[in-house]
């Protein structure tokens, strides 16, 4: 029999409905393989029970004749940002360890209604704020790549590490990621996989732990953009318990697949031209033109001005955003406590806070105190949402001439784990790339192009008008079709 | 602009997170530098741009007028608001006194 780990969601699904396999036998090679991978520190807690328990309804479900879902019988990783009905939810953060929701998140519910199952929850960079999984309290997670030659330890990316480091290792054949500025994408660039942040507003951002409200977005991370169709649209649509859900249709993303671009525009930003990009991604870059063009696209040069100032107001409104939502964790009513002898109500916040935050996260929530405070408001935050406006601006009039844009995901391939934590700036300017579009809430996905002189993954990037998942699915199909990416990590763990 | 260490001091206050003399020696560089990085924006031309709010068109919406419209996010819930705080007494979450 074929080895059931080495299976996507749509061959899973696929084989469960004709009968090749049992949703059991899928549910139990998973539990089996993520049982052995302990060393990778992708997940936080696993639920090998809940994976069974929904493998056993789909096989049910099937015997009865009954019609099954999208992702009937798919095991998935959950990244533990997303609140889960009886199982601990941390952001990986201790301020939150032990915390066990008494409800569903939105998005997770949606998955189970789809027959999908839960193989655990998935590490991550503590309250999704980094970008190599070095923030989290449980520990750092550990790619599945090694660089040829050497054995470092590689960072999978961030935020959604423990989400990029399982589907790449084959212990999850999808997982949910969010993405605030490039928390999907990078790590998907990183470890060779795909994966798609929607047009804001088309996950519901409910039970979802909030890092940066206005930008906060779930999306699926799998080994293929069939993949990702599908699971994306298992993941979307309108919930009226999130104010900023979309009131529209979820399109049949997987059905209106479709390769063939002849008559669209792809648009390359000459700004994304950057100093510090590796030669290697460049040429990536200009293959993924040339598969585009084969596949029946015309090239076109568009301009985003703004883009050198997407980051920095970044680091302003996302920051901002995350000391109001983050003042929730207070030691009152969910978490951590820490009452040293003696102390009133504002100490005890105080002593919590400092106990239960990691570094990044308090540098994070200095800064948006700072850039909010009295005084400071208008030349940081008032001018961060206005250059916001402008590179959203840039984004609708490149789409006046093109379709979809193409570029590189990250500027380099994953580094080793500890070999960027000199200034915070340097990890911060890794998703250069990926936070324009983010900023702008536009659709935009990573899908892997090749591997580098050192054996390393390399993604490239699509990002498509707002509502047009389509758009950005249908070019990295072309993308995929052409690469031939076949390239995975030899196991070691 | 830049920040010193009672300045840190203050925001760690506003913030309410409690950070011993070491722990502000070691922000005050670090958030000096990305305040550095930041202030490139100055350099925008921003005049007449309204700044950003919401990226998506989008208007609130009204739900029913209708108690537990939505029962999950309704009323009645009492336990399992409580089922994760620290302390909760009497039904209701406990904290250090308040007053004197």
């Amino acid at each position: 029999m074929t080895d059931l780990t080495s299976l996507g969601v749509k061959d899973i699904r696929d084989g469960v409905a004709k009968g090749d396999f049992t949703a059991r036998e899928v549910a139990t090679s998973f539990n089996a393989a993520v049982a052995e991978a302990a060393h990778l520190n992708a997940f936080i807690v696993t639920t090998p029970d809940h994976a069974l328990a929904a493998a056993d309804k789909v096989d049910a479900a099937r015997a009865a004749g009954e019609a099954l879902g999208r992702m009937a019988g798919v095991p998935i990783g959950m990244k533990d940002l997303f609140a889960t009905n009886g199982v601990q939810t941390t952001a990986a953060s201790h301020i939150l360890e032990g915390f066990t929701p008494r409800y569903e998140s939105t998005v997770s519910q949606k998955l189970w209604d789809a027959g999908a199952g839960m193989l655990g929850k998935l590490n991550l960079d503590q309250f999704a704020m980094g970008s190599s999984n070095e923030t989290s309290f449980f520990g750092n997670v550990t790619s599945p790549w090694k660089k040829a030659g050497s054995n470092a330890a590689m960072s999978p990316g961030g935020s959604s590490g423990g989400s990029s480091a399982a589907v790449a290792a084959r212990i999850a054949p999808a997982a949910t990621g969010t993405d605030t500025g490039g928390s999907i994408r990078q790590p998907a660039a990183f470890t060779g996989i795909c994966g798609i942040k929607p047009t804001y507003g088309r996950c519901s951002r409910w039970g979802i732990v909030a890092f940066a409200s206005s930008l906060d977005q779930a999306g699926p991370m799998a080994r293929s953009v069939e993949d990702c169709a599908i699971m994306l649209g298992a993941m979307a649509g309108f919930d009226p318990k999130d104010a900023t859900s979309l009131q529209m249709d979820v399109p049949d993303w997987e059905a209106a697949l479709n390769s063939d671009l002849r008559g669209k525009k792809v648009g390359i930003p000459r700004e994304y031209r950057m100093e510090g990009t590796d030669q290697a991604i460049l040429e990536s870059w200009e293959q993924g033109k040339a598969w585009l063009r084969d596949a029946g696209a015309e090239i076109v040069d568009v301009s985003l001005p703004h883009t050198k100032y997407a980051l920095p107001a970044y680091y302003i409104v996302a920051p901002a955003e995350a000391s109001s939502n983050l003042a929730r964790y207070d030691g009152v009513r969910y978490g951590l406590r820490d009452l040293p002898e003696g102390v009133g109500l504002q100490d005890m916040y105080a002593a919590t806070r400092a106990a239960g935050f990691g570094d990044e996260v308090k540098r994070r929530i200095l800064i948006g105190t700072y850039v909010l405070s009295a005084g400071f408001y208008d030349a940081y935050y008032t001018q961060a949402q206005k250059v916001r406006a402008l590179v959203a601006r840039d984004f609708a009039l490149a789409f006046e001439q093109c379709d979809v844009i193409l570029a590189p995901t990250t500027p380099t391939a994953s580094f080793p784990l500890g070999s960027m934590n000199e200034d915070p700036l340097t990890m911060y300017l890794n998703d250069v790339f990926a936070v324009p579009a983010s900023l702008a809430g536009l659709p935009a996905m990573s899908v892997p192009a090749t591997i580098n002189a050192d054996g390393l993954p390399l993604g490239l990037q699509l990002v498509g008008k707002p509502f047009d998942e389509q758009g950005v699915l249908n070019a990295g199909l072309a993308i995929q079709q052409r690469a031939g990416f076949t390239a995975k990590p030899e196991k070691w763990w | 602009m830049s920040v010193d260490k009672a300045t840190v001091a203050k925001i760690a206050s506003l913030a309410r997170i409690r950070m011993d003399d070491a722990a502000l020696e070691r922000m005050v560089p670090e958030l000096n530098g990305i305040l550095q990085w930041v202030e490139q924006l100055g350099e925008v031309d921003t005049a007449g741009v309204e700044p950003m709010a919401a990226v998506i068109p989008n208007t609130l919406r009204l739900r029913e007028d209708v108690v537990d419209a939505d029962p999950l996010t309704g009323g009645g819930k009492r336990e399992d608001v409580l089922a994760n705080a620290p302390a909760a007494e009497h039904g209701f979450f406990g904290v250090p006194k308040v007053i004197e």
